[in-house]
């Protein structure tokens, strides 16, 4: 529990720092524009610099973890998705995965009961809180961009509208910010709760949790509860987009708040293991087709190994073979 | 057996809930039979392995080389440059605890470093010290540790406990293999001199004469001399079995257990008998007389030596393809590796069956085809005669072995073969069979006597699904395709299930095989068969 209590501590602490220095020291110019501006740097380039060293490590083998029928006799049902031998099928294991968390709608739960009964139970929670909250995520960003286009895409102000269905409380009440945070909230009692999930989790996943979780309320408290000037909002974030920053007046300090927390989140991304999200895709276990036998994978760094050839072997066992009746390359 | 005294409930006195600790303090505790003895000498010796010596995991002392920690990052380095896997898979878990209680090893100990997660981690932890920033500043704070002695030691023993099966792989978001991990934690110890007997030993044996036995091709021919014979005395014929024969169409590969084990052998004699009956023209061979490859539980580089024997056989022998047969890391090696260890095999051509006219085209280019692949093609054409009721004194069930699960996705092709060559075949339940079957609990060279007893925990969530058939069915045979089931799962059942035996799936295919000019009263394992209803006239 110390680790949980360790990340808690370390997001308050990031909280306090844009209070003090917006709110009793007046630093606007560098919490407005000028850490949004070095944490999108570290943010881009971390980003490609991960991905380009993971792209440097070749992929000496053919490995696809298979699960379902392989193609083989033409009179056998072949499973194109879990086992893919086309490109299309590969496409299908890849998006359902990542769009839908295949492999998590996998999951049951081992019991043993009475030191000898072991039951499985299907266990589909960690799938339902995880698709919760990204799907929620990728709205919640969607939506943000209509701080950034002026005028507002359609696009935009359509998902926006189809978000505040309800319209429950003005400003309306958005879906996604209460599944969001219902998902968050998940994710995170999961790992205080269960004894497994107590044990393997690391200061930095309570962390990453935490500081998520900060970010959603800041932003919801800033929209129902502490309202803020949203018109100059957006000028400040037209004005960073289009890199012509104007010096923000008068905010409200819960802006800054949200936005220094995002500033963080965006610069430890690239270092953390938030970088799931791209790293999925360059995962050799999904992302190859089970055509192993098919066609051949070269391997880049493959270089010539010691053998014992036939001719080793036959010399050592030579006469035995003879005697055996057994066919020899030399007599 | 090292437990004999240990009691099933007993050693189910295990909790899926870990109390709340550090993990990050090494714990490893060499207790006798949940570990497995180091190399002896003389084998490192042959195959020329790094730091030679005599030592032993239960020493304090393992007189590692001076410089061990430096040739443990080098290596580790090194790694991370060739292998994607690895790097990514240290770097993207989020150890959302999906796979936790997926491994065999952890549902039977209870030990939480089992989960593979913290398997995973226990390498990650020491990845994230000397390769990341935040490992490099934060330290503990941010899950990273020092490389000491016993850090290796908390390797040797959990990544010696680890089969890699990769069942947790399928159900992780990301495809985290942690057969992957734990090939590469195995790279890194051998640089140290650090690896067991039953790797090293079968790797050095099959390096030598071809073979893991070590079985000298004078002995391979009289283990066929004695199959031959037996077979004369079950069913009256004269059957021919060539062996190391220049011009035949096929080469026939099988692991080396096969011709030497019990209950191995009756497979063999399933494999010559059904090869008889089509007249198929193949023949086997003494320097290629093993397609299992433990060096694949060592190295790639290992795996590599022992399997450059296949094709180069196939080359001298001048076949046109090769046939696999029953057993399981070896097609993970054939299926996976083969081709990028010691291809192209340019010289051999795409395999066609020559009874049926079948194309395997998903063979096309590695040109090596799985056994069960062959016969159930042959009976869906019809070019076999079966009595399956030969087989009625068996309920039987499949037990899929790992690697032809989870690297091949053979899933069909065996239950077609069983579905007609048996009356009674009855499934485990889903989630402990296909993809999500579960290991004998002795895979990647776990499967020495000095191991029993974790052996008999890892093995406990198979024979658990086994029992709950013989319960459900009465099942009383478990059929396999994978030498190393074959070898530990007889013992596994003794243990946990009584009264269920083991075959390999060409057992079967044997007994129900209606061979012209037979006369047959008994089965392979000598039994007198249950025949068929006689004829009233």
């Amino acid at each position: 529990m110390n680790r949980m209590w360790i990340a808690l501590i370390a997001v308050l602490a990031l909280i306090i720092i844009p209070w003090v220095g917006v709110g009793a020291a007046g630093l606007t110019l560098l919490f407005g524009v000028g850490i949004p501006y070095i944490a999108c740097l570290i943010f881009f380039v971390g980003f490609i610099y991960r991905i380009v060293s993971w792209a440097q490590s070749p992929v000496p083998f053919h490995i696809p973890t298979i699960c379902g029928q392989q193609k083989s006799l033409p009179w056998i049902k072949a499973n194109n998705r879990e086992s893919p031998h086309s490109y299309w099928g590969l496409f299908a294991r890849m998006a359902l995965e990542v769009l839908f968390f295949r492999s998590l709608l996998r999951n049951d739960r081992a019991e043993l009961k009475q030191r000898q009964r072991l039951i499985y139970s299907s266990n589909r929670f960690l799938w339902a809180g995880g698709l919760l909250f990204h799907w929620s995520l990728i709205i919640v960003l969607f939506r943000h961009l209509r701080f950034f286009t002026e005028p507002v895409l359609p696009g935009i102000a359509f998902v926006q509208n189809l978000d505040a269905l309800f319209h429950v409380g003005l400003p309306a009440l958005y879906i996604t910010d209460v599944a969001i945070i219902v998902g968050l909230s998940y994710l995170f009692l999961r790992r205080v709760i269960y004894p497994q999930m107590r044990l393997i989790s690391l200061p930095s996943d309570y962390f990453v949790l935490l500081l998520i979780i900060a970010v959603v309320l800041s932003g919801v408290l800033m929209r129902h509860f502490f309202k803020i000037d949203a018109e100059k909002a957006k000028e400040l974030a037209l004005s960073i987009a289009s890199f012509r920053p104007v010096i923000p007046t008068a905010i409200g300090l819960p802006f800054y708040i949200h936005l220094f927390l995002v500033s963080i989140l965006a610069a430890y991304l690239p270092f953390s293991k938030l970088m799931h999200a791209p790293g999925v895709f360059f995962s050799p276990t999904r992302n190859l087709k089970n055509d192993s036998r098919a066609r051949r994978h070269i391997n880049p760094w493959s270089y010539p190994v010691k053998v014992h050839t036939y001719e080793e072997y036959e010399d050592e066992f030579r006469e035995a073979m003879k005697e055996a009746g057994l066919p020899v390359e030399k007599e | 057996m090292a437990d004999d005294k240990l009691k099933p409930e007993e050693i189910l006195n295990v909790s899926y809930e870990p109390a709340d600790r550090d993990w990050l303090t090494p714990t490893a505790v060499f207790r006798k039979g949940t570990y497995s003895y180091s190399a002896p000498l003389k084998h490192q010796k042959y195959l020329d392995l790094p730091n030679q010596r005599e030592w032993n995991p239960a020493d304090a002392d393992w007189k590692l080389p001076e410089n061990w920690k430096e040739i443990i990052l080098e290596g580790m380095g090194r790694l991370l440059k060739r292998h994607r896997s690895f790097k990514l898979y240290l770097d993207i878990c989020v150890r959302c605890g999906a796979c936790a209680d997926k491994c065999h090893y952890f549902l039977g100990s209870g030990d939480p470093k089992n989960m593979p997660v913290l398997r995973a981690e226990l390498l990650r932890s020491v990845y994230r010290r000397y390769f990341t920033v935040a490992g490099k500043i934060f330290g503990r704070l941010a899950g990273a540790r020092d490389l000491t002695e016993d850090v290796l030691k908390e390797w040797f023993y959990y990544f010696f406990q680890c089969s890699e099966c990769r069942r947790c792989s399928i159900y992780c978001p990301y495809g985290i293999d942690t057969c992957e991990i734990t090939m590469m934690a195995r790279e890194l110890l051998n640089l140290v001199g650090c690896n067991i007997q039953w790797v090293v030993e079968p790797a050095s044996n099959c390096f030598r004469t071809g073979n893991h036995l070590g079985i000298p091709p004078h002995a391979f021919k009289q283990t066929f001399e004695f199959a031959l014979d037996e077979l004369k005395d079950l069913t009256g014929i004269s059957i021919d079995a060539p062996i190391n024969r220049k011009g035949a169409e096929i080469l026939f590969v099988a692991p080396s257990a096969d011709y030497f084990a019990s209950p191995h052998w009756h497979t063999f004699l399933g494999y010559l008998m059904l090869f008889h009956e089509i007249g198929l023209d193949y023949t086997w061979s003494t320097y290629a007389s093993e397609g299992g490859n433990f060096g694949l539980f060592h190295s790639s580089e290992l795996a590599k030596r022992l399997n450059n024997k296949i094709y180069a056989e196939a080359r001298r022998l001048g076949v046109k393809w090769i046939l696999g047969g029953e057993c399981g890391h070896m097609w993970r090696t054939i299926h996976q590796y083969m081709d990028t260890f010691n291809g192209p095999a340019d010289f051999l051509e795409e395999p066609v069956s020559p009874i049926t006219g079948t194309k395997f085209d998903n063979a096309r280019s590695t040109k090596m085809v799985h056994i069960t692949e062959f016969t159930a093609d042959l009976i869906k054409h019809d070019k076999l005669k079966l009595d399956p009721a030969r087989n009625d004194r068996w309920k039987v069930t499949f037990h899929d072995s790992c690697n032809p699960a989870r690297a091949i996705g053979l899933f069909a092709e065996p239950r077609y073969i069983l579905q007609n060559v048996c009356n009674h075949f009855f499934d485990m339940p889903e989630n402990t069979i296909k993809e999500k079957t579960f290991c004998c609990g002795s895979g990647a060279g776990l499967g020495a006597d000095e191991n029993m007893e974790m052996r008999l925990r890892g093995g406990f969530p198979r024979a658990h699904a086994v029992k709950y058939v013989k319960e459900k069915h009465g099942v009383n045979m478990v059929s396999c395709l994978c030498a190393i089931d074959k070898a530990s799962l007889p013992p596994l059942f003794e243990y946990w299930v009584p009264g269920v035996e083991v075959c390999g799936v060409h057992e079967l295919v044997g007994n129900a095989l209606v061979m012209k000019g037979e006369t047959r009263t008994a089965d392979l394992r000598g039994e007198p068969l249950a025949q068929a209803e006689e004829p009233t006239a």
